[in-house]
């Protein structure tokens, strides 16, 4: 059995190597996407294999699942404006630069060789420190295992998450927030991009997944408190069902008012603040909750996060804000009649 | 042994990640590249944390590669918006310019 499992680790850690090598370069980007789906799916197998389940769940929700789908639409966005032989080129350098980059290419070929030199070196370098890593690390695991009981969950990931490290959770719910404001300040594309025709086999499909999805995600973020599961990984199987909506061209989703989008962006980041801001009042600390509600207001900030984790990643897939939202006419050679119907 | 076969793992995926990110000059390669190489760190980060003779495992580290999946898909739809709006602007640029030129051409 023993044998068996370390044959797995090796075959799993060789096809990661291979895939990722793969992906860095196979000359088609479209391929080296799919590779790189290929790739998380199998990462995700390893995080099972570490005895990290929430892990394995992010990395097949989000890391694959969003991340992927995230990479083809920016190459559709970028192929359907520039062309599909621009796309072996680099962005910015005109138009017949395409020969001459290559010849530059050729002509950097000795800094090639240092940059893999060095690269080499760089990988040496860290594999030795591993092997001289005094072992066993020390870590937190009997701190956690000590004080869950005050945590108000019995999921010690969840535990770490939302109640011990609730500072780091915090800010990480804030580079969401900042992330989906970039998005929507630096694209004003239409915010559900039109899709040519859908096929009725995939309305009728996705109106029968909707509500089971957002079933699982629900389950998935009350789930989190007892085992495997999460704000995180419910909020991205959420975000799946919106995507979902957002490729299948729904006729109401174009006439979508913006404001209650904004609401559900913010409300993860503000009840998190004012959950902080209650843990100040009472506990005279930032973060720390009172021991006998912990449990409740944690599957309350949970969900509440859950729904803005959703809203925010499918807000990334969607690249823009929504069409009622567009003040101003969109930047020119972007968008060609296909600008905000209403204005 | 699975600990150290898992570490040794995730570095050469962040050094690959690395030499895409530093050589292939297509901006989302490179966006890929990065994305292996947090992928990388992530690995090493449970792997050297996890102890294979008590199967015990840590928490903390779990919960830091959760928030930092998170975070790094937030950098990608960033990273990816940027270089879209990149390649958009570098079209404009291309057209104008050959537009120009066939103006100084009709011109002479």
């Amino acid at each position: 059995m023993k044998m068996l499992l370390t044959g797995f680790d090796l075959l799993l850690a060789l096809t990661l190597l291979w895939l990722a090598w793969q992906l860095l370069r196979s000359t088609d980007i479209f391929k080296a996407i799919i590779f790189f789906i290929c790739f998380g799916l199998l990462m995700s197998l390893a995080w099972v294999r570490m005895h990290a389940p929430d892990v394995a769940l992010a990395e097949a929700a989000i890391g694959t699942g969003l991340t992927g789908p995230l990479f083809l639409a920016a190459l559709r966005r970028i192929e359907r404006k520039a062309g599909k032989n621009m796309m072996s080129e680099p962005a910015g350098n005109g138009e017949e630069t395409g020969s001459r980059w290559k010849a530059r290419n050729r002509e950097m070929s000795p800094l090639l060789w240092t940059v893999t030199a060095l690269t080499c070196c760089l990988a040496g370098l860290l594999i030795w420190t591993v092997l001289i890593i005094p072992r066993p690390l020390p870590g937190l695991a009997d701190q956690v295992a000590g004080s869950l009981a005050e945590s108000g969950v019995n999921n010690p990931v969840t535990a770490v998450l939302l109640n011990f490290r609730g500072y780091d959770t915090l800010l990480e719910v804030m580079v969401l927030l900042l992330g989906a404001i970039t998005v929507w300040s630096i694209t004003h594309a239409p915010f559900p991009p039109r899709v040519p025709d859908t096929s009725p086999v995939q309305k009728a499909a996705v109106r029968l997944l909707l509500p089971l999805i957002c079933l699982i995600g629900g389950y998935l973020v009350w789930q989190g408190a007892y085992q495997t599961g999460g704000a995180f990984q419910g909020g991205a199987v959420l975000s799946a069902a919106l995507v979902l909506l957002l490729i299948s061209d729904f006729l109401w989703l174009p006439g979508m008012r913006s404001l209650p989008l904004r609401l559900g962006l913010t409300l993860g980041p503000l009840v998190f603040v004012l959950l902080a801001g209650f843990g100040i009042l009472v506990e005279k600390t930032l973060l720390r909750l009172p021991v006998e509600y912990a449990g409740p207001l944690l599957l309350f900030l949970e969900a509440a996060c859950g729904l803005s984790i959703g809203l925010t990643l499918a807000a990334f897939f969607a690249g823009g804000r929504p069409a009622s939202d567009l003040r101003e006419t969109p930047y020119s050679g972007e968008a060609k009649g296909k600008g905000p119907a209403e204005s | 042994m699975t600990t150290i076969l898992y570490s040794v793992t995730g570095l050469l995926l962040f050094v690959f990640g690395l030499f895409a990110l530093i050589v292939c000059p297509h901006p989302l390669r490179k966006i890929l590249g990065g994305n292996v190489m947090s992928a990388g760190i992530f690995l090493f980060l449970v792997a050297a944390s996890y102890r294979a003779d008590t199967g015990e495992i840590d928490a903390v580290p779990q919960a830091m590669v959760l928030t930092g999946i998170v975070v790094s898909v937030c950098i990608t739809a960033v990273a990816l918006v940027l270089s879209t709006r990149l390649q958009q602007a570098a079209d404009q640029g291309a057209r104008r310019r050959r537009k120009r030129r066939r103006e100084e051409d009709a011109g002479e």
